[in-house]
């Protein structure tokens, strides 16, 4: 036998009770290729390259499902931001049809998401970006599977004030015109948006990639927080130790699966994304492993540290086993997809002010957490904008998925339903920075970004 | 020529009772699937697992019929059963 009974246990153990799996595969499409001066053609080239492709990649990793036992959850399609192949079609009706036919080829092809709907507006907006940005309540809440994007500065750019002042008017339309504020679920503000991640809403297929790339995401909190359950007493040393470990095995997994989809589909691999991502599963939760660490609740003081040591461990153990590490690599902590986060936001241990600064050392920023739907436009603007300011000077993603549910107050819970989980309501901040970003403009980039 | 191997782990998992070899056995027997090597343990959480390294290049079946063959087997025995390609045990515990 060329391996060991224990060895074989542990694998099966991982998918069968810790939940391991391969959280997504994602396949990116070049959308360049598919312009034409007649708008009909274009919608037709779109949806028959988003359709064929998907199809493919449905059957393909349906395949591997099967021959090594271990679940692929969803697949996706990431494209070219949009408001790149629209510059020469700049209507809003237009752009709406776009993303008719986008959420068209998604539906019948089955991916349950398409992702971006989006511009690269860092250091200014197009015509074409601005209209994208007039036209997402409308797409937002008349489409079901497309996902939508901004990126909004950059560690060399800095920010774009005037961009981000627009989001918080933007959001609360989406919200009015959606159930239980949904529409804003698939939208997601970047800054130093990785062009290779391939997790959802923020998924894009960026301009420096080839025609096709397929990214891999594993998943796996259920298998870490095994792990650390087995250690109690270790110091932090050997606890990073065995984290590392174990992350190095899952994302083999993750290399194996992507390395031979991409073969099948004879496309380019792209990259794996190491991202710890919850579930609302019991038990498949990035909270569950910090309070695995000795934490009795997330957001309780310590809790930081505890999710530094965690994404250091994850980001160390993935990168020795694949060469093509990429997309957001860490841990994500969305409130409503995470059995932990929820129950730490109802008990009160967790508030938006820790959540912030727990972001400092995640892998991408506030996501999927719900605030009252009186939030003023730009409350909402100065709440994405203190996040992306973490992301702009210290040089790493940061990113804001923010609910602002019409009707509800700090307390209350609201159910999405599915992959999107129950999110509830925080409090937030009553005292306002309108006059501060109404002066809009850009923050200029860190000194440290100036190494040419 | 020789077909080239096709090697596959077919892991049980559950409370050790009499004929879990039988059986699993008995099912790849007639669906022509050579057993290479058989191992078994009680684990320290007191879990019993058996696994079977098995060559699959002659089967009469694919993959999806013999994972929902051995489901059905794992649904009578009251245990849960694992097929995969021997690659995913390469990959992730060996370097």
């Amino acid at each position: 036998m060329p391996f060991e009974v224990e060895e074989i246990y542990e694998t099966a153990s991982m998918i069968l009770r810790q939940h391991l799996d391969i959280r997504t595969t994602t396949l990116g499409l070049n959308l360049k290729d598919c312009i034409d001066s007649d708008f009909g053609v274009f919608r037709k080239n779109v949806y028959d390259k988003v359709c064929s492709n998907a199809g493919r990649l449905i059957a393909e990793s349906a395949k591997l499902e099967r021959k090594y036992g271990i679940p692929v959850v969803n697949k996706r399609i990431a494209v070219t931001p949009v408001s790149l192949i629209m510059e020469t079609h700049c209507e809003p009706e237009k752009f709406l049809e776009m993303a008719q036919t986008l959420d068209a080829a998604a539906r019948d092809a089955g991916v349950d998401f398409i992702g971006g709907f989006g511009a690269l507006v860092q250091k200014g907006l197009t015509r074409s970006d601005s209209m994208l940005i007039d036209v997402l309540p409308d797409v937002l809440s008349q489409t079901e599977r497309v996902c939508s994007f901004l990126n909004v500065g950059s560690f060399v750019s800095g920010m774009n004030l005037d961009a981000v002042n627009r989001i918080g008017s933007m959001l609360k339309q989406t919200a009015a015109k959606s159930e239980n504020a949904v529409g804003c679920a698939k939208f997601v503000v970047f800054v130093n948006a990785p062009e290779d991640n391939p997790f959802m809403a923020g998924a894009f297929h960026g301009v420096g990639e080839a025609d096709a790339a397929l990214n891999i995401g594993i998943s796996g909190p259920g298998v870490v927080r095994s792990v650390v359950e087995q250690n109690r007493d270790c110091d932090l040393t050997r606890l990073s130790e065995v984290i590392k470990r174990t992350v190095f095995k899952i994302t083999r997994a993750g290399e194996l699966i992507g390395r031979e989809l991409a073969r099948s589909l004879d496309i380019g691999f792209g990259i794996v994304d190491i991202s710890l991502a919850s579930t609302t599963a019991r038990g498949d939760s990035v909270a569950g492993v910090i309070e695995a660490f000795g934490i009795e609740k997330i957001g309780a003081h310590g809790s930081t540290l505890a999710l530094a040591l965690l994404m250091n461990a994850v980001k160390k153990g993935g990168a020795m086993a694949s060469g093509n590490v990429g997309g957001l690599s860490g841990t994500f902590i969305p409130v409503s997809e995470d059995a932990g986060m929820i129950d730490a936001v109802c008990a009160g241990a967790l508030g938006l002010d820790k959540l912030e600064a727990l972001t400092a050392v995640c892998s991408v920023g506030l996501d999927m957490f719900a605030v009252p739907g009186d939030t003023p436009e730009e409350t909402l603007c100065a709440i994405i904008g203190d996040e992306l300011a973490i992301g702009v000077i210290n040089n790493k993603t940061t990113a804001v998925r923010v609910i602002p549910v019409p009707g509800k107050k700090a307390g209350d819970l609201v159910k999405f339903g599915g992959l999107l989980g129950t999110a509830p309501v925080m409090h937030v901040n009553g005292f306002s920075s309108r006059d501060f970003l109404r002066r809009g403009g850009r923050l200029p980039a860190s000194v440290t970004s100036m190494r040419n | 020529m020789e077909k080239k191997r096709e090697m596959v782990f077919i892991t049980v998992i559950g409370e050790d009772k009499k004929g879990i070899v039988a059986t699993v056995a008995t099912y790849l027997y007639h669906q022509n699937i050579n057993i290479i090597d058989i191992n078994q343990r009680i684990m320290p959480d007191g879990c019993f697992v058996m696994s079977m390294f098995v060559d699959v290049c002659d089967a009469t079946v694919n993959m999806e019929e013999l994972s929902l063959g051995l489901e059905k087997i794992g649904q009578e025995l009251a245990m849960s059963v694992q097929v995969q390609h021997e690659n995913i045990f390469r990959m992730m515990h060996r370097i």
